[in-house]
């Protein structure tokens, strides 16, 4: 995958990139246990301090969207959450209140806005019902 | 943490003008330290000072622990300096250049020498004085390179170079960051440069140092607050992180150092019709950081902290 910097974005870095990495595994672009380049490559190519890739794949390990196998490299993690169902649903209700409200500010009708919803969802990754 | 350069009250006057005022930097061993400033803010002066170029007028400074007047030719030798104008004999050629620089160090790279050189396609026979500006600027950074020091100093490094040459440049910075705990102190103008290859920042502001703290911390505290009012604002809201703000027409512009509840309040106390916060790039963030009327507020950090709110990573 490619990932992209903007040194005139309000975002630091690192949270450009996270941002981009976690977009890319939502979209499947980034399948599981695809192997990511290397700290010093993706430094490299992105004319990045190391230190800042380094900062991106910790903060991505800790999430738990990737995993590090010593010697072997780092890849990316199967999608798994560790909310239970209810969490999940009730932390999307959230989301989907604030989608929602800009929604309407927009003029956009319910129908529109759920034809656009699921047009959408087609470009996504989904996981399969558990 | 060790730090490979600390200044201690390093002072320095230009006739009564007080140029670099009580500076306190430490740069850490192993970081690229970005060192900011406007023209003139003191910057090439404290880099001067830190060479032995330029005397200091009081407090002191050390570089791998020993005292900036009186380093050892050991120590010498692990320090690369670049100056902005990148001054070279121009009557000589790259090759002699090369000959003549490598006799002064123990050490010599010359794979690095190389590898410079050729990746950039340099002609090895021409004379200096018939290189490009970009051309000198990395001939300069081979012959800094080559003794494979510990640390680089480098006095705007890209001044004058185009697109391009510079992102080549940043190239080879990030390259000799990969060696292992090299250490760099640079200035530059070109805020996106820094972004990409600093830990840290430090922004001088009339010989003041009034931040240091990790470059993310600097981008993620300073926001403008876009406060709009049915009529022309009634006042300037006391909030003790102001760091500058205005006025057009019914809404007052703020630029505050982290907004928290606490610069809130003040602001809210104003009944304002809206309050909108932007968060700014780097370079946005620097122009509304160091253009004042009013005295910036400093930021200090000195480890990372990700967890707190940013106004409370050792905003001092």
């Amino acid at each position: 995958m490619e990932f992209r910097i903007e040194t005139t974005s309000k975002l630091p870095i690192y949270r450009q990139l996270r941002n981009q990495f976690r977009e890319a595994v939502a979209r499947g672009k980034l399948k599981p246990e695809q192997r990511l380049p290397s700290v010093r490559a993706l430094s490299r190519t992105l004319v990045v301090n190391p230190n800042t890739i380094a900062r991106v794949y910790t903060e991505l390990e800790r999430e738990g969207l990737l995993h590090t196998r010593p010697g072997l490299g780092v890849f990316v993690a199967s999608l798994k959450s560790e909310f239970t169902k209810k969490v999940r649903k009730d932390k999307f209700r959230e989301l989907l209140d604030e989608f929602l409200t800009d929604a309407v500010h927009l003029g956009l009708s319910a129908s529109e806005v759920s034809d656009e919803v699921s047009s959408k969802a087609k470009q996504f990754q989904w996981q399969t019902e558990k | 943490m060790d730090n490979v350069i600390t200044t201690n009250k390093l002072t320095k006057y230009y006739g009564k003008k007080c140029v670099v005022n009580n500076l306190d930097l430490k740069v850490p061993k192993g970081s690229v330290y970005g060192f900011l400033g406007r023209n003139g803010a003191g910057k090439s002066t404290t880099i001067k000072m830190l060479m032995g170029m330029i005397q200091h007028d009081s407090g002191s400074a050390e570089i791998f622990g020993e005292d900036i007047s009186n380093l050892s030719p050991a120590t010498r030798a692990n320090i690369a300096y670049m100056d902005e104008n990148h001054p070279l004999y121009n009557w000589m050629t790259v090759n002699d250049a090369l000959k003549f620089t490598r006799p002064f160090y123990e050490r010599w790279n010359q794979e690095l020498f190389d590898q410079i050189i050729d990746h950039f396609e340099l002609p090895r026979k021409q004379k200096l004085k018939k290189l490009s500006n970009g051309q000198r600027a990395q001939v300069s950074l081979a012959l800094g390179v080559a003794p494979d020091p510990e640390l680089l100093i480098l006095d705007d490094p890209t001044l004058g170079l185009d697109t391009v040459v510079r992102r080549d440049f940043l190239e080879s910075l990030i390259q000799i960051i990969h060696r292992q705990g090299r250490t760099i102190l640079f200035s530059s103008h070109v805020l996106g440069d820094v972004e990409r290859v600093s830990d840290r920042i430090g922004i001088l502001v009339n010989g003041v140092l009034r931040v240091d703290c990790p470059t993310d911390h600097f981008k993620e505290s300073v926001c403008k607050v876009v406060v709009e009012f049915d009529a022309a604002p009634p006042g300037i809201p006391d909030c003790h992180s102001l760091v500058n703000y205005r006025t057009v027409g019914r809404t007052l512009e703020l630029v505050l150092v982290g907004y928290d509840d606490e610069q809130r309040a003040p602001v809210e106390a104003l009944q304002p019709l809206d309050i909108e916060v932007v968060q700014l790039n780097l370079e946005d963030a620097f122009i509304e950081y160091t253009r004042g009327p009013k005295r910036s507020l400093p930021i200090f950090a000195g480890e990372e902290r990700h967890e707190e709110s940013p106004h409370h990573q050792g905003v001092a």
